[in-house]
Order: structure tokens, then sequence, then C-alpha cells
């Protein structure tokens, strides 16, 4: 049996399971922390920067999605510093690669999208990067358009955790990065996808997509997955 | 009472936020009758006249030509309106700036072209690098995304502005 414990956020004192994250511990005491790489269900990763939290005695923010609760713990879930840090991480990731969103089939069903509107960002500060992206329409029903990417690699927990396929990787360092299938060969080449397309529904913005959507046609059905998740913990 | 003056531009865009400009229908009635419209591809004007109080500028900033317009207009107005995509993010424009001005003028011209290959050089600003947003290169006052933006967005802007505020316009667009 997991002990319970005591944390303060906004002030507020709330009782936690000691193992629970503080994203996890704030959305159960309904207090709103943005997020974007985070989903129910699946293991986190913490790359997108977008829950970052101020944890007192810890001189710089760390994401909600990935730090776990201590006794004690003091954490405030806004502030004029994190409003910053989480803009500035949001405008990046609309900076980095072409979201071009007028043309885009996820436009107006994006996460990425809703974030902005949620933090109401209205233009990027940075210099866009424009990089030259390939897009992979090898797999019979689904495409992969890297342009739209930002690596969150929720495609890749929910096909290794849900699935147990572990189709998808990120290779290389920094800038570079990129999501590969099957150690970088095409997505229709791969021997280990079984194309039920989880990646896809769980996929926030138009990076992974069924094929023959117009623009503004993919909707996308990650509660599945979330319930899928939540299945298996009670059958286990 | 004084009129304000207020203009607007067309960089490289696709009209369409003119266009729904234009889409107040009625309303314009009411504008005209605060402001004078006194520069852009809806009126005759054929200089950017000095002292404007409001310039909406549509598009990005993709030639030589649109660079040396858009820095002339911040210098001749007081509050300068980021009116859609193109202008705010350099949007659909921006689609060539992974590929080099070179190898998408020769795939059109070259490629494309079966008689008279080659771009042309006459009467036609050079491209730049790349097509970029308006916030790159000058001061920006108010941004209003949108692939168009709405009549109602638009008008709203216009009816802030000419009230001297700087509109807050949190639920009235979308970025992205
Ligand atoms: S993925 Fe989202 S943010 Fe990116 S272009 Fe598509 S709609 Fe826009
Ligand atoms: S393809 Fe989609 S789900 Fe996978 S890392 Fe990129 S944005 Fe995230
Ligand atoms: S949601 Fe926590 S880092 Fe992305």
């Amino acid at each position: 049996m997991s002990q319970q414990i005591s944390v303060r956020i906004d002030g507020q004192l709330c009782t936690a399971t000691e193992g629970q994250t503080i994203f996890q511990v704030a959305q159960a005491n309904g207090r709103y922390i943005p997020s974007l790489c985070h989903m129910e269900g699946l293991s986190s990763a913490g790359s997108c920067r977008l829950c970052l939290v101020e944890v007192q005695g810890i001189g710089r923010l760390l994401p909600a999605c990935t730090t776990p609760v201590r006794s004690g713990m003091s954490v405030t879930t806004n502030s004029e510093d994190i409003a910053h840090n989480r803009l500035m991480a949001l405008e990046l990731l609309f900076s980095e690669r072409n979201h071009i969103c007028a043309v885009c089939v996820s436009n107006g069903h994006c996460e990425l999208q809703d974030l902005a509107q949620t933090l109401g960002l209205n233009h990027v500060r940075f210099p866009y990067n424009y990089p030259r992206l390939p897009v992979d329409v090898s797999h019979p029903r689904f495409v992969l358009d890297h342009n739209r990417c930002i690596l969150c690699t929720r495609c890749v927990r929910v096909c290794d955790e849900i699935e147990g396929a572990h189709v998808w990787d990120v290779a290389g360092r920094g800038i570079n990065s990129r999501l590969v299938s099957d150690l970088d060969r095409p997505w229709g080449e791969s021997q280990s996808c079984t194309s039920c397309g989880k990646c896809v529904q769980v996929c926030p913005t138009g990076a992974l997509v069924e094929k023959g959507r117009a623009v503004e046609e993919m909707t996308k059905r990650n509660a599945v997955v979330t319930q899928l998740a939540a299945k298996r913990e009670t059958h286990l | 009472m004084t009129k304000a003056r207020l203009a607007t531009m067309w960089l490289d865009g696709c009209s369409g936020c003119h266009m729904s400009l234009l889409d107040v229908d009625e309303a314009i009635i009411t504008i005209a009758q605060r402001a004078d419209l006194v520069y852009g591809p809806l009126v005759d004007a054929q200089e950017f006249p000095d002292d404007v109080d409001v310039t909406i500028v549509e598009g990005a900033v993709s030639s030589q030509d649109d660079l040396e317009k858009i820095q002339h207009v911040r210098e001749r107005t007081r509050i300068l309106v980021a009116l859609g995509d193109c202008a705010v993010t350099s949007n659909v424009p921006s689609m060539r700036n992974p590929f080099t001005v070179k190898s998408i003028l020769d795939r059109v011209y070259v490629e494309g072209a079966d008689v008279q290959k080659g771009a042309p050089t006459d009467g036609v600003p050079t491209l730049l690098r790349h097509a970029i947003p308006l916030q790159d290169v000058v001061k920006i006052d108010v941004y209003v995304p949108g692939c168009p933006p709405s009549a109602q967005a638009i008008l709203f802007v216009l009816n802030e502005l000419l009230d001297g505020r700087i509109p807050d316009l949190k639920s009235k667009v979308r970025f992205g």
C-alpha cells in the first residue's frame, strides 16, 4: 500500500499518494496545468515543457508531468515567470518546423493550436526555422508528415506501451531529431507495424494522419487509447 | 472632428484578407464616416502618404520590394496592424522557404517552360531568401491572425483603434 503524503499546490493543502506526479495531484485538486506531450494512460516523457511549474526551494522550473510529489513539497502552478517560459516553449514548437495551419489536415482539431488559444499566443517572436523535411506516404492507410511533428513521442509510447509493437523511435540529436519507424525504414515497409492506427489517434498535431483527409478533415479519437489503458489496469 | 487616416497594404498574400475586410458589408459606411482611406489596393493613391494613423497590412515579406514598402510604411504610420496568417506567420508563402530561390525559379521558368526558358529579371523585384512574417523586419502594434480573419474580427479591430484603444482579440481570433 503506497503512502499518503501532504503537499501544497498554490497554497492549498492536498493529499497525494507517493509516486504520483505534480500534474496528477494538481489535476485531482482542480488546478489547471497546460500539457501537450502528456497523455492519460501513457508514461510521461517531459518533452514539450508546457507543464512547467515552480517547486519551492528549487532554482529552476520543473515539468509537472514527470516530477513526483514529495512530502511537504510546495508547488506554484502559475506565475509571470511560468507563463513566460510556457509561452516561449510553445513559440519554439511553432517555429521549429513548418506549421502551415491554413492548409493542414488537422486545422481546427489540433492540440498545438488549442494551446496557442489557451495561452493567448498571437504571434511568434522568434525567426521560423523553415527546415526541409520529408513526408512518408509509404503506408497504405496512414501518412507521417515530419513538417508537423513536435517530437512529443506520444506515438512512440502508445505503440510500445499499449500496442506492444514498438515501431517508432526518435533518431538523431537536438534540432536534427526525427521520428523513425523500424530503425529508419519507410513506414510502409515496417515489419513490426500492425496498422492498428493508435499512433495516429494520439498524435496531437497533423503529423500522423489518415490518408485521404483534406484540409481540416482530420479529427482524432485519443480518448479510446486512454480507455484501453484504464481497462488494462483493471484487468491486471 | 478630424477623421482618422487609414491605409491598407497588400504584400505577399492572396488578397483574401482584403476580401474579408470588404465582407463587413454596410458597416464599411460607418468606418468611412470615421476614417479616410488614404492608401491601399481599394483606392487610387499612388504614393504612400506621410502621417497615417492606422495601416493594415496583408501578406508576408517575400521580395526586396515588400521589404522596402513595409519599412517605408512603418516610418509613416502610428499603428501598424499585421492582418492575417501570411502577415503574422508567413503561412502559405513560406512553403517555398525550405527550397532555394534559384531552385524554385528554375523549376517554374526553366523546367516548366517550353519557350523563353529562364526567370524574368526586368521589372520584377528580387525574391528574398525566405518569405517572412512582418514582425521579423518591423515593429507590429496589433496582430490579427486568421486565414483570413473574420469580417467581424476586422471590424472590431478598426472600431477599437478608431476609439483609441488597442483591441483585445483573445476570443475573436485563433492563432495557427
Ligand atoms: S499540426 Fe496543428 S499547428 Fe501544425 S500546421 Fe497543423 S493545425 Fe497548424
Ligand atoms: S508524430 Fe505526432 S505523436 Fe509522434 S512525436 Fe510527432 S507529434 Fe508526437
Ligand atoms: S506535458 Fe509535461 S513536458 Fe509535456
